[in-house]
């Protein structure tokens, strides 16, 4: 176990040109029933203004990396090993003053339910203009100010009487925005969405999305966006990273990923999305089996319980050699490159129409 | 807001009138005649259909609710005792004090005791609960949460006479508790509650550690905490800004029915140590069959517990926007 994750991470060289580089993560959560190994080296690097898009079912350990990132996990019941680098500075091993002034400032965070995530007890105003008071020093009317023109910015109607509103006077809509409009009041350089648009409803999620997009061009900010939805993030990414099981098993740009996806993983993914132009009477397909207990995770390749291509690689490599994913264009899969592009071209494309 | 609170206002006013229908009933409309409690010994027939005719039980059950109700509103003049005025309860049988200003006598002495506890277990029980939420896990909250299970299992009248026993009789440390009034002698009233006060408020303070610990841990899991966390804000500040804001209100909640029920009167508190409050007074009244005033301390009690009630409800609306507005 220990053998195969120290070579899992190596391949991957540090990207010196990278605003953020993450560097053979892992992150293990101590619990009763024993380790549990969250992410397990997981590399990956993001570009200034471009957007990382990060896909995988519930529990892949999407959620966690990022958090990881902003050093908000329990310290108590966590390690974390590995490098995280954002703009030349290790994050892992700064300090929580450091940390604290990298908060809501240069990397803002945007979370999935914009209910549970505004606190009910505060105005909406004092919400946004707190954090711009505690990173720019501004003063209590300076900052308020700034709150009404980021409210104006994301488009909530009359902002100077709006910001005065506590969350629950908002729509669920308005409070996503007025979410993001609090993420971005320091113009933070990285913006991580966790699934901001999963409790919207489809208009307000288009809504959101173009209003996510046009923040983007005005301020360059470089956005990880984490979302189980394909259709989102192929509207959203430059680049996408797939995720199972705490790895990232394929990465690539947009149209690399979706239209010519390389791994048994991905091409689940794609086919267990429903179309709406499709056979109302055919069934959907989902991948069989469940998402691996992390407690306990398969050996070797951690998708090959659920994988229906395992037994074309031969012999028994699925189950004793965890694969690797290389640099830039790559997936983590013991099938040879051939295999992979005719088993999608002859086998799944068809199936999605 | 002000619809709200006037609706609850009203709403307390209805039970309170109930309770009041149950009580007289139970009372006055029992089987047992109370003249013969005043009668004595040496009683003759003549006598207890004069005491009949004082006490005005001679007449009907509902007529007598009524000139009770009324008097309650009203006040009454037609005691032997002289007239009475509103709210009146009648006069006791056994002292014949009117029960209303017996009431206003003992009411300095629990309200003493049981504002005085009250700060005294909020503050320790608050402050120990929220430093073992943010200790948490570290050999200070493991030692809070032992503790705090060990005291909250105790009984007053195991560490009342304790205290005193050790405190008062075997160190010599302080005098027997005893009330003086605040306005005669401030230092006298406070030194004559320290006991009762510590005593009271350490069984308290060790439920509001418990509670105020676990609400805390409940809060600082919340989803708007970490969001506040993740933009920037000090650990300092969300605890007390964003965490200890929201674990307020389960403790509000308690609050208010503990404090009703201990201007109630502490029972078991005031007669552990002597202190003649309003408990002392419903064991009296009890002990000597005093119907009109047990009737009157039940009342006072049950008022005391829906108007705290009415406080926590406007004390909600003032830590929880949500209320407010709806």
């Amino acid at each position: 176990m220990t053998t195969l994750t120290k070579e899992a991470g190596a391949p991957v060289p540090a990207d010196e040109g990278a605003f953020l580089s993450v560097r053979d993560l892992h992150v293990t959560f101590k619990t009763e029933d024993g380790p549990v190994r969250a992410v397990n080296g997981l590399s990956f690097d993001l570009q200034r203004g471009k957007t990382l898009g990060i896909v995988g079912e519930s529990g892949s350990g999407k959620s966690v990396t990022n958090l990881t990132i902003l050093g908000l996990h329990n310290p108590m019941f966590t390690t974390i090993e590995g490098d995280i680098v954002l703009d030349g500075k290790e994050l892992t091993t700064a300090r929580e003053s450091e940390l604290e002034k990298l908060r809501g400032n240069k990397v803002a965070m945007i979370f999935q339910d914009p209910l549970t995530a505004l606190s009910p007890y505060y105005t909406v105003g004092r919400q946004i203009a707190e954090p711009y008071r505690k990173h720019t020093g501004a003063s209590k009317q300076a900052a308020w100010d700034r709150a009404v023109e980021m409210l104006g910015k994301v488009g909530i109607p009359n902002p100077k009487a709006r910001a005065k509103d506590y969350p629950h006077q908002f729509s669920g809509g308005m409070r996503q925005r007025a979410m993001i409009a609090m993420s971005l009041v320091c113009n933070p350089d990285l913006l991580i969405a966790d699934e901001p648009t999963t409790a919207l409803d489809v208009t307000v999620q288009a809504q959101i999305l173009d209003l996510l997009k046009d923040l983007q061009r005005e301020f360059g900010t470089a956005i990880i966006f984490i979302t189980h939805d394909l259709g989102v993030i192929s509207d959203m990414a430059d680049d996408i990273m797939v995720m199972y099981a705490g790895n990232a098993v394929e990465r690539g740009t947009v149209d690399e990923v979706l239209r010519s996806p390389q791994h048994p993983y991905t091409w689940g993914l794609l086919n267990s999305m429903p179309r709406i132009d499709s056979d109302l009477s055919a069934p959907l397909a989902p991948i069989p089996g469940a998402p691996p207990s992390l407690l306990n995770p398969p050996s070797g390749c951690r998708f090959h319980p659920r994988c229906t291509f395992a037994e074309r690689v031969g012999g028994a490599r699925c189950v004793t050699e965890r694969p690797l994913l290389g640099p830039d264009r790559a997936s983590a899969c013991h099938l040879t490159a051939e295999q992979k592009r005719t088993i999608f071209v002859e086998e799944i494309k068809p199936r999605l129409g | 807001m002000l619809r709200f609170l006037l609706r609850r206002i009203a709403g307390s006013a209805v039970i309170l009138l109930l309770l009041t229908v149950v009580a007289f009933l139970l009372f006055f409309g029992m089987p047992r005649d109370p003249a013969l409690l005043m009668c004595g010994k040496t009683c003759t027939p003549d006598a207890l259909a004069n005491i009949h005719r004082t006490l005005g039980i001679d007449k009907s059950i509902p007529e007598q609710f009524w000139i009770f109700l009324s008097g309650l509103v009203m006040g009454r003049d037609d005691f032997a005792q002289g007239p009475c005025p509103a709210p009146c309860f009648g006069y006791s049988y056994h002292t014949n004090e009117a029960v209303w200003s017996t009431l206003l006598d003992r009411l300095p002495l629990t309200l003493s005791l049981a504002l005085g506890a009250t700060v005294a277990f909020l503050i320790v029980g608050l402050g120990t609960g929220m430093l073992a939420a943010w200790r948490r896990g570290t050999v200070i909250d493991k030692t809070f949460t032992a503790g705090s299970m060990v005291l909250s299992s105790m009984q007053i009248y195991f560490l009342g006479p304790l205290a005193l026993a050790l405190l008062v009789y075997q160190m010599d440390l302080f005098d027997e508790p005893k009330y003086t009034e605040l306005t005669t002698n401030p230092v006298a009233w406070f030194t004559g509650l320290l006991i009762p006060w510590a005593v009271l408020s350490t069984i308290f303070a060790a439920q509001y550690t418990r509670m105020s610990r676990s609400a805390m841990i409940e809060q600082l899991q919340e989803e708007h905490v970490r969001t506040a966390r993740a933009k920037g804000m000090s650990r300092r500040y969300v605890f007390f800004r964003y965490a200890w804001r929201g674990s307020l209100i389960p403790i509000i909640t308690i609050l208010g029915i503990d404090l009703g029920t201990l201007l109630g009167g502490a029972i078991i508190t005031e007669y552990t140590f002597g202190l003649p409050g309003l408990g002392m007074l419903a064991v009296e009244s009890v002990n000597f069959s005093d119907l009109p005033l047990l009737l009157g301390v039940m009342l006072f009690s049950a008022a005391m517990i829906l108007l705290f009630n009415i406080v926590v409800d406007a004390c909600y609306a003032f830590v929880d926007p949500r209320v407010r507005l709806s």
